[in-house]
């Protein structure tokens, strides 16, 4: 992003002295220029500018020859007397040869700091106390040049500007700090030091003087400029890719010319190299004022220039060496050496080839000046990956207004400092329009801020930012938007500027009063509700991310076919080998348990709440519409059908002690149950029955304890048990870890939501019955429990199972459970014979449903 | 015992005699040290061998006026020693009583947790309570799908297909269906021919809940998002956001800063307070950036961002079919990392991804 040097922001906007990087950039970023940097000065210190008195060869022992000079450094002499005074110079011991007595150099004085940072001080060095340094372009971070030190008239420095003491940091620019600000990506004219200045004079009111509009001097098209043609076969959107195409010509440009120092600095300041007199100027006026421009070696380009579409199978090398295959989207520049666009000179607005490109031997200059369509240079660089400065700045929108006045600023500069001279050949191709007027109500903006603007505030708010404003029918301004501002197309933009220039700081607090929603919804308590169960049951919430990788999904057992398997891909993962989402939570939860484990926590109870997605091969592809129309309620249905499910699910994980060991005992190891009671606790708190079953192959859990968890009406809503022994090997967890995962998207939409129907609390005394049956071992107590619910009927208040128990006196197979029921009716005391009754009832039902056989 | 022998036959109109027995039974009984020892004391006392008790049963043998006179010298001296028992027993009960539960005493301080006490992570915790002040306000909660319609992350937005701030977010895109650890090509579908990203904000809630519910619209939408950064002390490819959107007719950018302020100071405080900067959002218009005043902050108080936002832009309303000449509206959004990390003084955001449990404990199951 930009960055801004202060002596040529000045160029365009006055800019108070003493001006700090800081204090630019809280006037810029009230605009909305944001600082995205400051970066620190390159020297601090004293340095200065010094005039060489003496210089005395002196021949050392190792070779070399060093010199020990008196340089005039003003009032900063030692005694504080400059020499012409009667002051004395400080003596000094510079290695350079390449300046003698009399000459301007820069010189820091101890107490400097230059880029390293190199600190200067006064030193004992060569049998002398150098009181300082004679610098180089490189010690001064100006440059690469370290052959010799600077002598700054041949720098282009005017000795008669020049004094010895003067700060030679302002003069070379080194201490200031660089403002680096964010452009967001409407304000493609804040790429520019025009616009930059333009958005200060805005915030703080200074004085701006347009350097971006025609001011006369720029030719008009002759029937001799150089022919370009537009033909272009392809528009994106219907917009053609060059709406303007100027060309100017200079012809004996020098082409040895150096670079001016200035020019290089601010170059340089603004974070680009110093490559050629021709193409420094071309970067100078576009980084002035936002116009892209390219300078073509004239000798090498020939009539006519035609803009086109790549045709399929074109290449072009282009200015970074890469060989580039072209799309036929791109939009070219090329010229006519064996017929019209038989040559690709570079891609429009994006990058220059190596053909055509100004070099060291040239004298003639072909400067283009254009204005491209922002999406097809968009494209473009996007798909090249070349984010050039001219892209950057094509695809925000570049005023087309600018490409006569930056050509003539190319113009200008060339014949200035590469001695050039104008030839009268112009062409300008221009078909473009200008803005078109966007009514404005005068109310508008005070409707969507609450501030309130007179009618007067509003016009010359409008008129700052460089807009016209004439009056409109019924209470409307009609708003001619400035040529630089392609993003203003509607009245909420010409809202945001005036309320942008009057102040953000002007918007009133006020808290609307909403009418009133319906709390949260079933799901979302319900999730808080789950969540918080987990959490006071002890288990300790984590996240993670979903990405996962085929090879975990080995790692957990899952059959090649598992549904788990048929994952949503990523195009561009962030590692290369986790380019799956996750289809389920267990998968992402173990990683998480493995992390604590190997930290040394290994009595674990985590879980996580989160979306799995669960895509189904061959479902529709959401459809592509465009925005800023209501889709029609069929295209609706087409985008949901092409949104994967992506249900909202709760899994856990338990690793060693569920209850910790102390004092009191061992406490308990976690096991099986602890994981089934925690997927049942979740459909309690949903408030849904569910069904356990046996699920005797559904991996990475224990094929002999796992429990299946169902609806009522067969909607499998989880799994919960001990995880398989090999899963657990090959994780590394600590062995018989547990698990559950739950559905709760599937909980919650069995949950009827329907109001619980209180049954009535009778308050006659209840009746105990204790009864055990022998069944046969494969028999699920589930089974049994509910032969004894349907047996008991109506007066059954509870029934708990409180012994589990094998034996041999029960006979091989068998095993014994012992239910304890509670018997009550709601209107009387229940009477012996009624018990015995249920009793009866029970051992009945338990005998039919589950073979079970009442204990002696 | 030098005191005359309980069991010794008394006289019962011996009163002297009498007396001298009540004061030996009275006597033993106040020096009983124990509750054995007075129930020995009892026995002799009270007991049918004891002085008076004989004594009482000697009564029927005698003459009929001296039965009355006896009874009257027997029968209260009995009620004082059985009342002095009475007391006695009392007493020693009491003392007895304090000196078991003197030895039930116990460590009142050894460590007493038996059960592991559970969490929840911030980041939920967090958005619990985020939603609790949009709900205190009136506003509903709203949730969307993660893996989005392009449609509905974008271009409802008003990014479209070409607008450079589609490229200021670094997106996840969906290629396609898979089947994890199968060879791949076979029912892949072409690369970005899915119109599924990841999404990269929770503002597609926002075009949803436009659609679903219409106007006059208050919704708050947190949750997780994903943009294609490393994880690093500041960063983290998924993380969450709040959304909040209201649509309605007369609403201002006024009431987007009375909300932003009452928003900051559930957050943060009553001294918190909001300012806001021209920005850009292609989903707003005028748009902002918003710093949070931040009494906290590293090396003195002042402004740090905390999010962005703006008046909802007239086309997003026209994607929902809803008429920006006669709604208005504002949104804004927030990471949810950044507010817990300022609120809480996390300097690393790994701590937060990681699923540590000693991160989240920190916490318990408010915040």
């Amino acid at each position: 992003m930009p960055l801004i040097v202060k002596d040529w922001l000045a160029d365009h906007v006055e800019l108070p002295a003493g001006l700090t990087a800081e204090r630019l950039a809280a006037d810029l970023v009230k605009v909305g220029l944001e600082e995205e940097a400051i970066h620190g000065a390159a020297v601090t210190g004293p340095l200065v500018v010094g005039r060489v008195i003496e210089q005395h060869p002196e021949p050392q022992k190792n070779g070399k020859t060093i010199n020990w000079c008196q340089v005039d450094v003003g009032a900063l002499n030692v005694d504080g007397v400059p020499v012409a005074e009667g002051g004395t110079p400080r003596g000094i011991v510079c290695g350079a040869h390449n300046f003698g007595p009399g000459d301007l150099v820069v010189v820091a004085l101890p107490g400097a700091v230059l880029p390293g940072p190199f600190p200067i001080a006064s030193r004992k060095t060569y049998g002398h106390v150098s009181d300082g340094m004679i610098c180089s372009q490189r010690e001064l971070g100006l440059g690469e040049d370290h052959a010799g030190i600077i002598v700054l008239p041949r720098l282009g420095y005017a000795e008669a500007d020049l004094t010895p003491g003067q700060d030679a940091i302002a003069l070379l620019g080194l201490g200031e700090e660089v403002l680096e600000i964010n452009v967001t990506p409407d304000r493609g004219y804040a790429f520019s030091y025009r616009g930059v200045a333009r958005e200060y004079a805005h915030s703080t009111g200074a004085k701006f003087t347009d350097r971006g509009v025609l001011t006369g001097a720029e030719p008009a098209a002759t029937p001799d400029g150089f022919e370009v043609v537009v033909n272009d076969a392809a528009p994106i959107h219907g917009v053609t890719g060059c709406d303007r195409f100027v060309t100017r010509i200079v012809r004996g440009v020098d082409p040895s010319a150096p670079t001016p120092a200035w020019l290089k600095h601010r170059l340089e300041g603004s974070g680009m190299r110093s490559i050629t007199l021709a193409v420094d100027i071309t970067n100078y006026v576009m980084l002035d004022l936002g116009q892209p421009l390219h300078a073509y070696d004239l000798a090498k380009v020939a009539a006519p220039i035609v803009v086109r579409r790549a045709a399929s199978g074109e290449r072009l090398v282009t200015l970074d060496d890469v060989d580039r295959a072209l799309d036929p989207e791109d939009l070219l520049i090329t010229d006519s050496p064996s017929g019209p666009g038989s040559r690709v000179l570079g891609m429009a607005g994006v990058m220059g080839g190596e053909s055509s490109e100004v070099s060291g031997t040239t004298t003639d200059v072909l400067v283009e000046a254009a204005h491209f369509d922002p999406i097809t240079v968009a494209r473009t660089a996007r798909r090249h990956k070349l984010p050039s400065e001219a892209a950057k700045r094509f695809e925000r929108g570049v005023d087309p207004v600018l490409p006569a006045v930056a050509a003539q600023r190319v113009v200008d500069l060339l014949v200035e400092l590469g001695g050039g001279t104008a030839d009268p050949a112009v062409s300008d191709l221009d078909t473009t329009v200008a803005p078109a007027p966007v009514a404005l109500r005068v109310t508008e903006p005070e409707r969507l801020s609450g501030v309130v603007y007179t009618p007067e505030q509003v016009r010359s708010t409008l008129e700052e930012i460089g807009a016209t404003v004439t009056d409109g029918p019924e209470d409307t301004f009609l708003v001619t938007p400035p040529s630089w501002r392609p993003d203003l197309t509607g009245p909420a933009d010409l809202v945001e500027e005036v309320v942008r220039i009057q102040g953000y700081d002007q918007v009133p607090s006020v808290l609307p009063a909403a009418p009133g929603g319906r709390g949260l919804t079933a799901e979302q308590r319900t999730r808080r509700s789950v969540t918080r169960a987990l959490a006071e049951a002890g288990f300790v919430e984590t996240l993670s991310y979903p990405f996962v990788s085929a090879a975990e999904y080995d790692a957990l057992g899952l059959p090649a076919d598992d549904p788990r398997r048929v994952s949503l891909r990523l195009a561009n993962p962030l590692a290369d080998d986790k380019p799956l989402l996750r289809t389920n939570l267990l998968v992402t939860l173990l990683d998480t348990v493995r992390r604590n484990v190997s930290r040394g926590l290994t009595d674990l109870a985590v879980f996580e709440i989160g979306l799995v997605t669960r895509p189904q091969p061959g479902a529709p592809v959401a459809p592509s519409l465009p925005g800023g129309v209501r889709p029609t309620e069929d295209e609706l249905a087409a985008l949901e059908a092409g949104v994967p499910a992506q249900p909202r699910r709760v899994a856990g994980v338990l690793t060693g002690r569920r209850e910790p060991a102390g004092w009191w005992g061992d406490g308990r190891v976690a096991d099986w149950a602890d994981a089934v009671a925690a997927a049942r606790l979740v459909a309690e708190k949903v408030g849904v029955e569910v069904i356990v079953t046996a699920d005797t192959e559904h991996l990475p859990w224990h094929p002999g304890r796992c429990a299946r968890l169902e609806l009522a009406d067969g909607t499998l809503v989880g799994h919960a048990g001990e995880l398989h022994p090999k899963v657990v090997e090959r994780l590394g967890l600590p062995a018989r870890s547990v698990a559950f995962e739950v559905d709760l998207s599937a909980l919650v939409a069995g949950s009827s939501g329907e109001p619980v129907v209180a049954a009535a609390v009778s308050a006659f005394p209840a009746a105990k019955e204790d009864l055990a049956f022998v069944v046969d071992e494969s028999v699920p107590a589930s089974v049994v429990e509910a032969a004894i619910v349907a047996g008991a009927g109506e007066l059954l208040e509870d029934v708990s199972l409180f012994d589990v128990f094998t034996g041999p006196q029960l006979g091989e197979g068998k095993k014994s459970l012992a239910y304890a029921l509670r018997l009550r009716a709601a209107d009387r005391t229940l009477g012996a014979d009624e018990v015995r009754a249920v009793r009866e009832g029970v051992v009945a039902a338990a005998a039919a449903g589950a073979g079970a056989v009442l204990r002696a | 015992m030098s005191t005359p022998d309980p069991q010794a036959n008394v006289d019962p109109l011996d009163e002297a005699a009498l007396d001298a027995a009540v004061a030996v039974a009275l006597d033993e009984i106040k020096a009983a040290p124990d509750l054995d020892a007075l129930k020995a004391v009892r026995t002799a006392h009270t007991g049918d061998r004891s002085a008076l008790a004989l004594a009482n049963r000697a009564i029927g043998a005698l003459p009929g006026p001296d039965k009355a006179a006896a009874g009257k010298l027997v029968g209260p001296r009995r009620g004082a020693i059985a009342q002095a028992l009475t007391a006695r027993q009392a007493e020693l009960e009491a003392e007895r009583d304090e000196r078991v539960l003197v030895e039930e005493s116990v460590d009142v301080t050894l460590p007493v947790r038996r059960s592991p006490l559970g969490a929840r992570h911030p980041i939920e915790l967090i958005q619990d309570r985020i939603a609790d002040f949009f709900v205190g306000l009136g506003w509903e909660i709203a949730d969307g799908p993660e893996v989005e319609a392009e449609w509905f992350n974008f271009d409802a937005l008003n990014f479209g297909p070409d607008h450079p701030a589609r490229q200021m977010q670094d997106t996840f895109y969906v290629a396609g269906t898979t089947t994890a650890g199968a060879p791949e090509a076979e029912g892949e579908r072409p690369a970005s021919g899915t119109n599924l990203v990841l999404r990269t904000h929770t503002s597609p809630v926002q075009a949803r809940s436009l659609l679903e519910r219409g106007v006059p619209l208050y919704v708050a939408c947190p949750g997780k998002v994903f943009r294609t950064d490393a994880l690093d002390a500041t960063h983290t490819p998924v993380f969450h956001q709040v959304e909040g959107l209201a649509v309605d007719k007369g609403l201002t950018m006024a009431n987007l800063v009375g909300t932003l302020d009452a928003f900051a100071q559930a957050m943060f405080g009553p001294e918190a307070k909001t300012r806001l900067r021209p920005s850009f959002f292609p989903f707003t218009e005028p748009s902002a950036e918003m710093d949070l005043w931040f009494p906290q902050k590293k090396g003195g108080a002042g402004w740090i961002e905390w999010g962005g936002c703006g008046m909802v832009n007239p086309n997003v309303l026209r994607a929902a079919g809803i008429d920006p000449g006669v709604y208005s509206g504002f949104a804004f959004g927030m990471g949810i990392e950044r507010t817990l990390m300022l609120r809480h003084s996390i300097a690393d955001m790994h701590d937060i991804v990681e699923g540590d449990v000693r991160f989240s404990t920190q916490f318990g199951t408010e915040i």
